[in-house]
């Protein structure tokens, strides 16, 4: 990752709509290099669709949708088939599979890249273990190494927490922010809401919009709280919010 | 001993049948490995019997049944989707429809068809040892079509299996790569059809995959475990079939189920982790 990055995500007025249901509304936000961005809200809140909105895997119904860098979407572990048995090493040397075309070999220089990936998230020594014989946190932190193998600058990250314990969740959070101090953007979707303030720089609150976005502290108060957890069936439409 | 082993292959025709049943057993784990981990065991099953009245159709008018089989597969493929999506129908649904009617058309054709000198219970059961010379090739040139395509599509297969929403981001077009694998899957089934006959293609299809699955922490090892079940289990099937005088598909599908019976008894990966 280089100084002078010019990677980000820009999102305007985006409308996306998911089975039919507008499941999200009038979001706008935008992010640059070096920052770590908790994305909160309740479940149904669009978090998943957002990602898949920015990941450009879901087209928005309205608004622009801009990403510069190559993105890298680490998995919910729902969406993972672990019925297929695969090493370690085999799920950071995907991140490798598109890089020189679709019908290209992965050669030496891949599995280099893949080492320091895995190297780089403290897996390298299990790299021959069963993705199903991981704990959960040790799972993601393969699925983030096979985002370096990716050599993104861009990671989104869903429901990252769902099944680690505390103390993984940590780690992991420690990886990201190595991560995000090389310049990367690093999305990370969670209802966890354990440690905010000490985990992320941007905070961005979803309930279907935007209800807050910015630093920790500034964003949770408890108005925005009552608006994501609370109160769901009022006119959220007539509250005003600050939007960035 | 020895005797017993060597001594039908005095025959050409058991020449014949012994290349089919290698190539059938080596390629219905091989593409099964991708069938048992997606999930797709009955789609399979439906493709395999689904074929039955493009088959019969290509009988009747002359054709050989490989070239019509292909299409058919990949036309009931389409279908099945279609019907599922049109309906809001289960997938499962849709596909047990299709399946149902298309084999039923396919029995109706035999029936009504004078021109069709071909046994019903050869298509149902496998009749390995009547396999022609043409069969042989054939059957060689659709196994090296299949490999090739495996070969060329292993990366975005292998991601869309494992991680289909991942590969989606990464830019894999998700339906575009289940429909090769359903069409190299047609291909397979009229290669198998013609040892395991169509209603135990499943027993090749599935069971050497699914030891391979038992065994292996890897997938292409899946494949290789398959493919060595799967041929060891063709070539038993064979012996079994010219010593005492059985179908085919019955007697290899016994000697497959039998050995993933075997490799059950250390108890698998599955069993004892977590499949989350």
């Amino acid at each position: 990752m280089t100084a002078g990055a010019t990677h980000k995500i820009c999102v305007h007025n985006v409308a996306a709509e998911r089975n039919g249901f507008r499941a999200l509304t009038n979001i706008s936000f935008e992010v640059g290099p070096g920052q770590l961005i908790g994305v909160v809200g309740p479940n149904g809140g669009g978090k998943s669709t957002l990602f898949d909105t920015v990941a450009g895997v879901l087209p928005a119904v309205r608004g622009e949708v801009e990403v510069s860098g190559e993105l890298a979407y680490v998995p919910q572990r729902d969406s993972i088939n672990w019925h297929f048995p695969a090493t370690v090493l085999d799920v950071v040397m995907m991140g490798r599979y598109h890089k020189g075309g679709w019908f290209h070999r992965t050669g030496k220089r891949d599995r280099e890249i893949a080492r320091d990936s895995l190297e780089r998230v403290g897996l390298w020594e299990r790299r021959g273990m069963n993705m199903i014989d991981l704990s959960g946190g040790q799972r993601q932190r393969a699925f983030i190494a096979r985002a370096l193998a990716q050599e993104a600058s861009i990671l989104l990250l869903d429901e990252t927490f769902s099944g680690v314990d505390v103390g993984a969740q940590e780690g992991i959070i420690r990886v990201l922010q190595g991560l995000r101090d090389e310049g990367r953007i690093v999305m990370l979707a969670t209802h966890d809401l354990t440690n905010m303030a000490d985990r992320f720089d941007l905070i961005l609150c979803l309930n279907r919009h935007v209800c807050a976005f910015g630093p920790p502290r500034e964003t949770f108060n408890p108005l925005v709280l009552e608006e994501l957890y609370g109160s769901h069936g009022v006119d959220l439409e007539r509250k005003s919010h600050v939007h960035a | 001993m020895l005797d017993y082993l060597l001594d039908p292959f005095e025959y050409s025709f058991m020449v014949r049948a012994l290349i089919v049943s290698v190539l059938v057993g080596a390629m219905c784990p091989v593409i099964g490995a991708y069938v048992i981990t997606r999930g797709r065991a009955f789609m399979g099953d439906a493709l395999a019997h689904s074929v039955l009245p493009g088959m019969v159709g290509a009988f009747m008018f002359g054709f050989s049944p490989y070239f019509a089989a292909v299409p058919a597969g990949v036309a009931v493929a389409v279908l099945m989707g279609a019907v599922s999506r049109r309906t809001g129908l289960q997938e499962d649904t849709a596909i047990g429809i299709v399946f149902a009617g298309m084999f039923a058309l396919g029995l109706v054709m035999l029936s009504v068809a004078d021109n069709v000198n071909v046994g019903i219970e050869d298509l149902l059961l496998g009749k390995v040892l009547g396999v022609s010379s043409t069969d042989v090739l054939v059957s060689l040139g659709l196994a090296t079509v299949v490999l090739l395509g495996l070969y060329l599509f292993h990366q975005q297969l292998v991601y869309t299996t494992f991680d289909p929403v991942g590969a989606r981001v990464v830019g894999i077009r998700v339906g575009r790569v289940e429909y090769v694998l359903l069409a190299l899957l047609a291909l397979v089934i009229v290669i198998g059809i013609q040892a395991a006959g169509i209603v135990l293609l499943m027993a090749m299809l599935i069971t050497p995959a699914a030891a391979g699955l038992m065994l292996a922490r890897r997938f292409v090892w899946v494949m290789v475990i398959g493919a060595a079940v799967g041929v060891t289990s063709a070539v038993s099937g064979l012996y079994l079939s010219y010593y005492v005088d059985l179908p085919s598909g019955p007697a290899m599908a016994l000697v497959a189920t039998g050995i993933f019976a075997l490799t059950t008894i250390p108890r698998g990966r599955f069993a004892r982790a977590e499949v989350a």
